[in-house]
């Protein structure tokens, strides 16, 4: 029995890191090929080693263009977007009304209707109505496809909120936008910083339905997509790998915060056991 | 993407009941929902009406001349009379692809959730490593693990799993292979977090009361995983299903998915009733089967 449990424990790990190996192959690859030479246009293999696409970033301009549109875009649907989701939310956590199942419904089924059904619609309504496709129309498009996702990830951090900080500054006389703009807001930027960073992630990465609503603007995985087929430049993996470092660097910076936020509670136990009882 | 695991409980009411506040602040939920619920209406839900008018356009229009609404049902049957082969090879692909993606995926959220320990971040951080790169740029990378001078084809030729002339890029491995790949992560996020709350003291009384490991899996960790298998099931069919990127990139045309052929539609051939058609029927098809899963699961309130 216990040797059993002891190889079935050290199965599923074994299992785990494998797939985590078949994960996170494709990026060592990247990593790899931004070192690359590559011996023709077509070429996927690697073939030398050379320093030359780290120091020229941008040799292929079009390619740097597209990345700056790309960032353009993230930016200008990320504050939109989470301004929206975020204004919803705290209707759906803090407010009572008529309707609530048809908004659930409303902000449920973008993130269950395939990428591809939601471009072709879009393209279809701005075709309809003659809205030249361009910068602006992908705007639209990112925002709505963004929104779902805010109001998702604000509302999980607003509901797990102890409601009972908000009424003791309104029990010592804080005003109502004192109480939001120094106990509630701060309490819940975390959920909206995180909510703010995945509605650009989201936006930066999509290629489906920015396929379909950009005319012949280019966006960075709309260059990947044109370039696949003309050959692709190894600056290509040199963006791929600083975005994966960047985010990685994101993510450790977070969870060092909130280890050091941790630990700073856990200094002053004090404090915490004042706040507790004076409640009560 | 932590909000695609919160997905299958976030979307339930809060906790706490929700204040309902009289007088001047009855307008206040109405106004908040106003600029995001239009933006959905505008967006999101008037494009698919939208959709569903396109699709029954007379077929022998064209963008340049004009289409005539004439509520062209035929769309539909002449639609999937000439592209069924490629619905058929979209969904046995992602079916394909999800039965991978399990086989690999359980067992990975388990081991994060139950056996990590203190590594348990680092190793949640791993599995959405991933798509901290850009989609297109990761599946371009399979091109090259799987390429034909790559070391993954000459090992599987060495030990004859390969025919001499055996090829892994441009068959339909490939495209499955990069479909499991690319949508695993949204199957293993909602799957951790519910094996993340499983009481492994549940596990241990079965094994007191003689049940094997196959029996308890069977009776105990199974069942209480269900709401995240099934959210994590949801997640990686939808956009697999729909996905052309893979089989356009790792495939052939022989490999190609309704998706390819909805672009081309839409993009190339300018044939928008038709697209229209293909989009309605792939939503159609999606949600058919998205509903008798969520019947036989019998676990509904996951929407």
């Amino acid at each position: 029995m216990r040797i059993s449990r002891w190889v079935a424990d050290r199965w599923v790990m074994g299992v785990a890191l494998l797939v985590l190996f078949y994960l996170s192959l494709p990026i060592l690859v990247v990593a790899g090929l931004s070192f690359n030479r590559p011996s023709s246009r077509l070429s996927y293999d690697f073939n030398e080693f050379t320093l030359d696409n780290w120091k020229q970033p941008c040799a292929t301009s079009d390619m740097c263009d597209a990345v700056v549109r790309s960032m353009e875009i993230g930016l200008i649907a990320t504050v939109v977007s989470t301004i929206l989701g975020t204004l919803m939310a705290f209707a759906l956590v803090r407010h009572g009304f008529r309707g609530r199942s048809g908004i659930n419904g409303l902000i449920f089924l973008p993130m269950a209707t395939p990428e591809l059904v939601m471009g072709t619609s879009l393209l279809a309504l701005f075709v309809a109505a003659g809205v030249p496709q361009g910068f602006w129309t992908i705007v639209i498009a990112h925002v709505m496809f963004c929104v779902s996702f805010v109001v998702v990830t604000v509302k999980a951090r607003l509901s797990g909120m102890d409601r009972r900080l908000e009424e003791a500054a309104m029990d010592l006389y804080a005003s109502e936008w004192q109480t939001f703009r120094r106990i509630t807001l701060p309490l819940v930027l975390p959920g909206i910083v995180a909510a703010a960073l995945l509605a650009f992630s989201l936006s930066f990465d999509d290629f489906i339905i920015t396929n379909f609503n950009a005319g012949t603007t280019v966006t960075f995985p709309m260059y990947v997509w044109g370039a696949a087929q003309r050959g692709i430049p190894p600056q290509v993996n040199v963006i791929g790998t600083a975005m994966f470092v960047i985010a990685l660097l994101l993510v450790g910076a977070s969870s060092l915060r909130g280890r050091r936020a941790r630990r700073a509670a856990l200094a002053a136990p004090a404090v915490g056991a004042g706040t507790a009882t004076s409640r009560s | 993407m932590t909000a695609l695991a919160q997905l299958p409980t976030s979307s339930g009411e809060p906790a706490a009941a929700p204040i309902v506040r009289r007088g001047r602040y009855k307008l206040l939920p109405y106004l908040l929902l106003l600029p995001g619920a239009a933006w959905l209406l505008v967006f999101f839900a008037l494009p698919l009406l939208q959709l569903a008018a396109a699709s029954l356009y007379d077929p022998s229009g064209s963008l340049s001349t004009g289409y005539a609404m004439t509520w062209a049902f035929g769309n539909y049957p002449d639609a999937l009379q000439a592209y069924w082969p490629h619905f058929v090879r979209s969904f046995a692909y992602s079916a394909i692809a999800l039965v991978l993606a399990l086989l690999m995926g359980y067992p990975l959220a388990y081991a994060i959730a139950q056996k990590a320990g203190r590594w348990k971040n680092l190793l949640l951080v791993a599995v959405v490593a991933p798509m901290f790169t850009s989609f297109l740029v990761r599946t371009l990378a399979w091109k090259t693990i799987l390429s034909d001078n790559g070391w993954l084809v000459g090992l599987l030729r060495d030990v004859h799993l390969l025919g001499p002339d055996g090829r892994l890029l441009a068959t339909p491995v490939a495209v499955v292979l990069g479909l499991t790949y690319n949508f695993l992560p949204f199957l293993v996020l909602p799957l951790y977090a519910s094996l993340e709350r499983l009481d492994y003291r549940l596990l241990e009384a079965a094994n007191d009361l003689y049940a094997s490991p196959l029996r308890a899996f069977q009776k105990v960790t199974l069942p209480l995983s269900m709401p995240g298998l099934i959210a994590g099931t949801l997640l990686f069919f939808i956009p697999a299903t729909g996905d052309y990127i893979n089989a356009e990139l790792l495939g052939t045309p022989n490999q190609y998915m309704i998706g390819n052929v909805i672009d081309s539609a839409f993009l190339v051939r300018l044939d928008y009733p038709q697209g229209a058609a293909l989009s309605f029927l792939l939503m159609a098809a999606i949600l058919a089967i998205v509903f008798v899963y969520l019947r036989k699961a019998g676990t509904e309130e996951v929407l």
